[in-house]
């Protein structure tokens, strides 16, 4: 366009190497655009002067208090107007996209077609938060462009204290680990949270990732509030043609040194075939003709290691659902925490089970949302109150699985034991 | 006389992802039984029935001008069956439903400038965070440090040969939004905010302020004849907590910003419990537009994992087998005071024992 383009010469570098250059897209973009030629002039000043100039405010969309990112430039002249006048406002908005984000080119053509009409044309697939994000607009197009999405059927994400955008693994539509519908969990969850998405009154932001087993792709246990993580609770499952087809290939040597030996808990022995062990405990799948691999399921963690390295040959069992943390988040304030078990097996299996998991989750924003002081994440709050004390406000049971290790002081008054052993032995024989 | 348009409400709701499924997905959606890899980039699934799908992954600038996505999606829809799918990692992934569709596609990603790679035991795309483009309190560019590493990592990226999967990150300011990794690249302030006591008043939550400090450093004071922040500076731990919510409390400097590396983060829960990262380096320049010593150092602990460790270990099962002591000497680094945890429930981070290493 009539805008010559400002000298980059730090940026130019980064047009150099193999890897795609987002610098030679911004350019791109930039012969059609002054604003992205200013976008442009502005991150070379970032450069230049090792700084960020972009400073927050208020932006937002009509009948929503939260989801667009407002950014104003903060490089001025002497008399306060912006330098690079047509990118002094750069607002970002974040859009929910498909749980497991999967889509047809249609739509993703749909949102080029949006953002080149009314935004800079940078689309980030996908921010740290899971959200598309539609990179760079004026104010004045937040709402035209936010209407034309609306009208395509997606819906803005989270931003400030809310609950945010969820993130679901590519799970059961194509990972033979999956242990129940990602994606299923993940809508129910969301739609039951789409007021608390949108309009921001929580305490501080609250997360939701689901994960369709312990490799955790999601990173769940790290970057979330509930951290919903599939996993199984009968024996592993095994498939003697593909556990001999993998012997076959890989051999006597990394059967032993990556398999078993890698084992966290030893939970996998190499034993003849005929002196297997027949309790009821037990997977095992022979490898050759005269050896075994045996499991004992009752010492096995569900790592996933050797259903990473064996897949098909050991699988995950048949009885499946979930095992939630709750707490996970990074450093601010009081150092990074990682979600800790609430719930060691969550059923996962019928529709009713998934609305359970909804119900469970609105009983911990309603905890969280009493109880947490303002900017608190739940971890924090975990750790000011005691994991007990949110175990009992929501209503879950202590478990063993809780813990890595008992009580390892003896400050804490025990004078409620004999009730506390009456109520678990009434729970055990109601059971 | 026109009346203007009632202005629109937004409809609220979550849609379904099921119409953006390649039918491969929907057909055997929870009925998947195992998955190879013939080659690096491509993933081989297969399922209960006896059906397979092929998706090919390719790396791409996660900050994507129009045209670049519109390219994607040509590529997708001839070369392709009109679906793809991105990775946590913004890797697009594009599957098809016949081996013979793989290698032109491969070809046709790889001839437009798409690496392909990025699974099993590659260095896969680094999770960033917005910097310098968009952030408003980065102290570095997030988009270009990951250009310039993933230039140096690119073999890395298109090939198997790491003893382990790798997951970098960076991260722009101290909050660390890029998250844990098996080496990330993280801003470390050196120095306490510089405050504009002018603005502090009419700008700030003071109480907020004071607040979000993590060792109670701020105070409100009158400087002046202002209201304002003042900070202790002996207590002050440089974080940037305060940054945030009080622009007027500058945390970056272009000079004394500078980034630091932290490895052996594991977000899996295979072999051993997820771990955090730990910081191996530090003090680090913040140098634009290629910052060469941070690549340097990732590029020597990759090499060193890459022929130190043994097959299935992830960066942080291999230091557990070595030791620290090992990691340091073997990579070169220097081992300095800052790295003894002394945060809250530091302690549990030293060595109880007499297992030590000579």
């Amino acid at each position: 366009m009539a805008k010559p383009m400002h000298p980059t010469p730090n940026l130019d570098e980064l047009e150099k190497g193999p890897w795609p250059s987002f610098v030679t897209g911004l350019k791109r973009l930039a012969k059609d655009k002054d604003y992205v030629v200013d976008v442009l002039g502005h991150l070379e000043h970032s450069y230049k002067t090792r700084k960020g100039y972009w400073k927050g405010g208020t932006v937002g969309v009509l009948g929503y208090g939260g989801g667009v990112i407002p950014r104003f430039t903060e490089i001025k002249n002497e008399k306060g107007e912006a330098v690079f006048k047509e990118a002094a406002e750069f607002h970002t908005i974040r859009i929910m996209p498909p749980a497991g984000w999967h889509y047809d080119t249609k739509t993703l053509r749909q949102f080029c077609d949006v953002w080149e009409k009314y935004g800079s044309g940078l689309i980030a697939l996908h921010g740290q938060t899971g959200d598309i994000m539609l990179q760079g607009c004026t104010t004045e197009n937040v709402q035209p462009a936010w209407d034309e999405i609306n009208k395509m059927g997606f819906d803005m994400g989270g931003a400030g204290p809310a609950v945010r955008t969820g993130m679901s693994c590519i799970g059961a539509a194509r990972c033979e680990q999956s242990c129940y519908d990602e994606a299923k969990a993940h809508h129910g969850i969301v739609n039951r949270f789409l007021d608390d998405i949108h309009r921001p009154a929580l305490p501080y932001k609250f997360k939701f990732k689901f994960s369709g087993c312990p490799n955790d792709c999601m990173n769940s246990i790290q970057r979330s509030d509930m951290a919903i993580i599939g996993t199984w609770r009968d024996n592993m499952r095994t498939d003697e043609a593909l556990a001999k087809k993998w012997f076959a290939k890989h051999g006597m040597n990394e059967l032993v040194n990556d398999v078993i030996g890698m084992c966290p808990t030893r939970a996998i022995q190499l034993k003849d075939a005929g002196a297997v062990s027949k309790d009821a405990h037990i997977t095992s799948v022979k490898v050759n003709d005269s050896q075994a691999l045996e499991i004992n399921n009752k010492d096995c963690v569900r790592c996933m290691h050797c259903l990473n390295v064996m897949t098909g040959a050991l699988a995950k069992g048949k009885d499946t659902g979930a095992t939630i943390l709750i707490g996970g988040k990074s450093h601010l304030k009081i150092g990074a925490t990682m979600g800790t078990v609430a719930v060691p097996f969550f059923s996962l299996k019928n529709d009713e089970d998934y609305e359970n998991l909804v119900e469970l989750a609105q009983t911990i924003i309603d905890f969280f949302a009493e109880n947490a002081l303002e900017h608190e994440r739940t971890g924090e709050m975990i750790e000011r109150i005691g994991l007990v004390n949110f175990l009992e406000g929501v209503g879950l049971d202590v478990d063993a699985n809780m813990v890595n290790n008992p009580r390892m002081n003896p400050y804490v008054r025990t004078d409620g034991w004999d009730e506390e052993v009456a109520k678990i032995n009434a729970k055990k024989a109601a059971a | 006389m026109n009346q203007p348009a009632a202005p629109r409400k937004p409809v609220e709701g979550y849609l379904d992802n099921k119409q953006f499924l390649h039918p491969k997905f929907s057909a055997n959606y929870g009925n998947w039984k195992y998955h190879d890899r013939p080659r690096p980039g491509v993933l081989h699934h297969v399922s209960n029935t006896g059906d397979e799908v092929w998706s090919v992954r390719a790396g791409t600038q996660r900050q994507m001008d129009h045209y670049t996505i519109r390219k994607l999606c040509d590529i997708v829809d001839n070369f392709g069956e009109g679906f793809c799918r991105f990775t946590i990692r913004s890797n697009i992934e594009i599957p098809v439903s016949s081996e013979a569709k793989v290698a032109p596609l491969v070809a046709e990603l790889e001839k437009n400038g798409f690496p392909v790679g990025g699974t099993g035991n590659s260095v896969s795309m680094v999770a960033h965070t917005q910097g310098w483009l968009h952030c408003d309190i980065p102290g570095t560019d997030a988009s270009g440090v990951v250009k310039a590493m993933m230039d140096e990592l690119y073999d890395e990226f298109k090939n198997e040969q790491m003893p382990n999967r790798v997951r970098l990150s960076t991260s722009c300011c101290e909050i660390n939004c890029g998250g844990q990794a098996d080496i990330a690249v993280i801003i470390q302030h050196t120095k306490p905010p510089k405050i504009n006591h002018d603005l502090v008043a009419n700008v700030c939550e003071r109480p907020a302020v004071v607040a979000r400090c993590p060792v109670a450093a701020i105070r409100p004071a009158m400087v002046n004849g202002k209201p304002s922040l003042e900070i202790d500076e002996k207590k002050c731990i440089c974080c940037g907590a305060c940054y945030p919510p009080c622009p007027p409390m500058q945390i970056n400097d272009p000079e004394h910003s500078k980034l630091a590396i932290w490895v052996g983060g594991k977000n899996s829960n295979a072999r051993s419990k997820p771990t955090f990262h730990k910081m191996v380096a530090a003090g680090l320049p913040n140098n634009a537009p290629r910052w060469p010593e941070v690549n340097a150092i990732v590029k020597k602990i990759l090499m060193t994992y890459k022929e130190d460790a043994r097959p299935w270990e992830r960066m942080a099962d291999w230091i557990d087998r070595i030791g620290w002591p090992r990691f340091f000497e073997k990579t070169g680094l220097p081992f300095t005071k800052y790295m003894i945890d002394d945060w809250r429930g530091g302690r549990y981070n030293l060595n109880a024992s007499a297992h030590v290493r000579f």
